[in-house]
This record gives C-alpha cells, sequence and structure tokens, in this order.
C-alpha cells in the first residue's frame, strides 16, 4: 500500500546537523520520496529507516526528539523554513521546498536536531512556578476558583514549555540573561490561582531579579510565534504591572 | 543597582524628564517657524530667564540624558534582531528603537557640540542661536544630519512613549497596545513634522544675520 502511494514526486530537505555539542554544524541534503499527508517527523523517520543523503553516501541518520505527535508536549521544536514550531504538526505539503531545517540554535545543541531545554527549567524553578500545598497538617480544601478567570487561565495553562517563544525572542541570546517570555506567562498563571497567589509576592520577586521581566525588549515575536496562541504579551504586560506595584509597596512598606 | 531598577529607571528617565524636554524643544523651535527670529528668541529667553537654570539643565537634561543614553547603548549591545524571519511590524519598530537611539544619542551629542557647549564656550550668545542655526542648517549636508537626527529622535521619542505604557502596565491587553500604537505613531509624524518645519524655517534668510559669531562658529566648524 505505501510502496504503491509513493510516487516518482520527490521531497528535498537540507537539513543542519552537528555531530557532537562542540562539532561544527554543517548542512546535508535529502531526498525522500513524497508520500501523502507526511510530515516533517515522519520524513525524518524515513531518514531513519534508510540512512541515504542525496548524493546516495549512507550515513549516520539524523537524530530529533519528539513524544507525543500531536503538538502539545513541545519536544520536537525546531526550526523549519525559518520558523521555529513543532516538526510534528508540519506538514509537507504546507511547506515550501527545499525544506530547511534547523535546531533552535538559542538552546544548546546535543545533536543534530536535538537540543538540550534545561534553562526553561531552571527558569520555572526560579519563578516557582507551582503551588505549594504541603503543610504540617490537612491544610483542607483552597479557595473556589471563579469560573471567568479559569477560562483564561487554561489558556495560560497550555504551555508546554517548548521554546519557540525564546527561539523567536531577540532578546534571549548569549548576550542576556533574560529568563524568555514563557516563565513570564507562568507566573501570570500561578499569581492567578486562589492558592497559589498566596505566594505571589516570591514569583514577583524572581521576576524582578536580573534577567527576569526587564529582559522583554517589546519586539513582541512571542505571542505570534506560540503555537498554542498563549497571550504572552498579555502576560508579560500584566506582570509589568504586578511587579512595579509590588516594588512600590516594597519602598513604601504596605 | 540590579538590572530590573537600572531598566525601569532607564524607562522613567525617557519619560519624566527626557520625552517633556523633547516636546518643549519641538515648541521653542516651532516658534521659528511660527513667528521667525523674534518668536524664537522669545522662546529661549523664556527657559533661560528659568531660576536656577544651571541646576535644571543638569537635574533635568543632561544627567538623564547621560543615564538614558549610556544604558541604552547596552541594552542596543545586547539585541541579536531577528526581522529576516520575523518580519513583524513589532519586530521592526523594536530594531528601529535601538538603531534610532544611537543615532539619536550620537547626533544629541554633537548638536549640543554645536550649539549649547559653544554659549558654555563664549563663542554664541543665546540670542545668536538662530543665526547660529541658519549658517549650520544651510549646509546641505548638515541639514540632511539634522533631518536624519530629528527623524530619529521623534520615533525614538514616540515608540519610546508606547513602550514606557507597556513596560509600566499601563497598556495591557493587545487592543491597548493597538490604540497605543496608533497614538503613538501619530505623535512621531506630528513631532517630526515640527522638528522639520524648524529646520527648513531657520533656512530662510531672516535668521542670517552679519556678526562676529558667524565667522567663530564657521571656524568651529570647519
Amino acid at each position: 500500500m505505501a510502496e504503491a502511494t509513493a510516487s516518482s514526486k520527490k521531497v528535498k530537505f537540507m537539513i543542519t546537523r552537528q555531530d557532537g555539542p562542540d562539532a561544527a554544524a554543517y548542512t546535508e541534503e535529502f531526498e525522500l520520496p513524497y508520500r501523502p499527508g507526511m510530515n516533517v517527523i515522519s520524513a525524518l523517520m524515513e531518514i531513519q529507516r534508510n540512512p541515504v543523503n542525496a548524493k546516495g553516501e549512507k550515513i549516520a541518520p539524523v537524530c530529533w526528539e519528539s513524544n507525543c505527535l500531536e503538538e502539545v508536549c513541545g519536544a520536537c521544536s525546531m526550526v523549519i523554513n525559518g520558523k521555529p514550531r513543532q516538526a510534528c504538526a508540519a506538514l509537507i505539503d504546507k511547506l515550501e521546498q527545499p525544506i530547511r531545517i534547523q535546531p533552535m540554535k538559542t538552546f544548546p545543541v546535543v545533536r543534530d536536531l536535538v537540543i538540550d531545554r534545561s534553562r526553561m527549567f531552571t527558569a520555572l524553578k526560579r519563578v516557582k512556578a507551582w503551588i505549594p500545598i504541603d503543610g504540617t497538617y490537612d491544610l483542607g480544601p483552597g479557595p473556589r476558583m471563579p469560573e471567568k478567570k479559569r477560562q483564561w487561565a487554561y489558556e495560560l495553562s497550555k504551555c508546554m514549555t517548548c521554546g519557540v517563544c525564546l527561539e523567536s525572542c531577540p532578546n534571549v541570546n548569549d548576550k542576556t540573561d533574560f529568563i524568555g517570555p514563557a516563565a513570564i506567562s507562568q507566573v501570570r498563571l500561578f499569581n492567578s490561582h486562589p492558592t497559589g497567589e498566596m505566594n505571589k509576592e516570591e514569583r514577583l520577586e524572581a521576576l524582578m531579579q536580573d534577567g527576569g521581566i526587564e529582559g522583554c525588549g517589546n519586539s513582541q515575536n512571542c505571542v505570534r510565534s506560540c503555537p498554542k496562541g498563549i497571550p504572552l504579551t498579555t502576560s508579560i504586560a500584566e506582570m509589568n504591572k504586578q511587579t512595579t506595584k509590588h516594588m512600590f509597596k516594597q519602598w513604601l512598606g504596605v | 543597582m540590579k538590572g530590573y531598577y537600572a531598566r525601569k529607571l532607564h524607562s522613567l528617565l525617557g519619560v519624566i524628564p527626557l520625552a517633556l524636554f523633547f516636546i518643549e524643544h519641538a515648541l521653542t523651535n516651532f516658534g521659528a517657524f511660527e513667528g521667525g527670529p523674534e518668536r524664537f528668541n522669545a522662546g529661549v529667553k523664556l527657559l533661560n530667564d528659568l531660576p536656577l537654570i544651571f541646576v535644571l539643565e543638569w537635574v533635568l537634561i543632561y544627567l538623564p540624558l547621560i543615564y538614558h543614553g549610556v544604558y541604552g547603548l547596552y541594552i542596543a549591545y545586547q539585541a541579536k534582531p531577528n526581522n529576516g524571519h520575523f518580519n513583524y511590524e513589532r519586530n521592526w519598530r523594536y530594531l528601529l528603537q535601538r538603531i534610532t537611539g544611537v543615532i539619536t544619542f550620537v547626533y544629541i551629542i554633537w548638536h549640543v557640540f554645536e550649539t549649547r557647549f559653544q554659549i558654555t564656550l563664549g563663542n554664541v550668545t543665546h540670542e545668536g542661536l538662530g543665526s547660529l542655526m541658519h549658517d549650520i542648517v544651510t549646509q546641505p549636508v548638515f541639514f540632511i544630519l539634522y533631518l536624519i537626527g530629528v527623524v530619529s529622535a521623534s520615533f525614538h521619542f514616540a515608540n519610546g512613549l508606547w513602550s514606557f505604557l507597556v513596560a509600566w502596565g499601563i497598556t495591557v491587553g493587545p487592543r491597548a497596545q493597538r490604540v497605543s500604537s496608533y497614538v503613538c505613531m501619530t505623535l512621531f509624524v506630528l513631532v517630526a513634522l515640527m522638528f522639520i518645519l524648524s529646520l527648513v524655517a531657520f533656512r530662510r534668510a531672516e535668521f542670517q544675520e552679519a556678526s562676529v559669531w558667524i565667522d567663530t562658529v564657521k571656524s568651529v566648524l570647519s
């Protein structure tokens, strides 16, 4: 069946590869038989099955990461035709050829398209993106969350820490220590939660540390790139407001 | 100083006092277009007759300007523009804000040296500023440089106002930010126009004054 649909039509790829964290990057071309409905992940799987480049040389297969294959885990984020996005949701039919695939170089490259997004998890730890519920005794149920608030907070909770917003941000680079839009939006999420709100100052103060919210330069690429449509710039502006208020409260001792 | 406060101060000084002084400057200059040398000189005199003018100049102009400019250069240095792949209007404004910031800073240093600093040196008097400007902007190269300078400064001012509103949490949602974009970009056009018209006005013959300062200035410029 698959053989029957694999027509003579070819799909051309130009993949930026790197053999190790410190190795030099190089570009390798691939030509794969077209299959209806194929996406970048299925193309990479095809290369894995038959690791031969466009010149016909047998090569080490291209490394990449993926999990859910339905754009909710964020693992397969890479730069496809210049835009950072999830490879599993990048349909070949909708891409201009040759399809250029690069790792998200804002992060350290482990190998080929595999990157290390540890800094995002470090950022989440820094801003305490969780809700402390432990006590020395049963604290009982927390306050109720208004339904209206739950609805917009749910949008913020869709963040999958994929790293696309950091890749698109001109202020996340090796000259700054900006934590990036994702963690700032998470502060808004956890500070809007009725129980999380009880520790809101800790998170705001984390955003006021070096590399915190002041790193934003308002290019607003993040909100245009987010695959989940999270209102990141609204979150950033709201956190600007809350940190500013917090700053004055601190000074005035209220 | 922690980064947060350093950046907040940078943002605040950009509006208070720098943007306010910028508007004041636009108005004084526009006097040249509206009422010629008489009106312009009246404006200059009004400012210089303010009490404690020396303190006012330092506290409201020079010190904030130096801080805003030097810290701004650092912000510009930290940017890694990516407008090729992210060809969005806001991203272009992000890049332009940094470019015009650097241009404006260099331009202001040059402009202050040519005008205010010459007064300190005693080469020009306040009444001679009009003819000094006339001598500068009637030279095509300097006229073009001044045009670039005032347009850059006007953009940096108006777009800076837009990002100030975001940075202090005043315009939070996309609608508020869109509306403030329209307002600020209109402001850019208006203020730039005011400065351009004043520059054109300074080219008029009425600002020409045969006097000793012109020769002095010419010797400074050459």
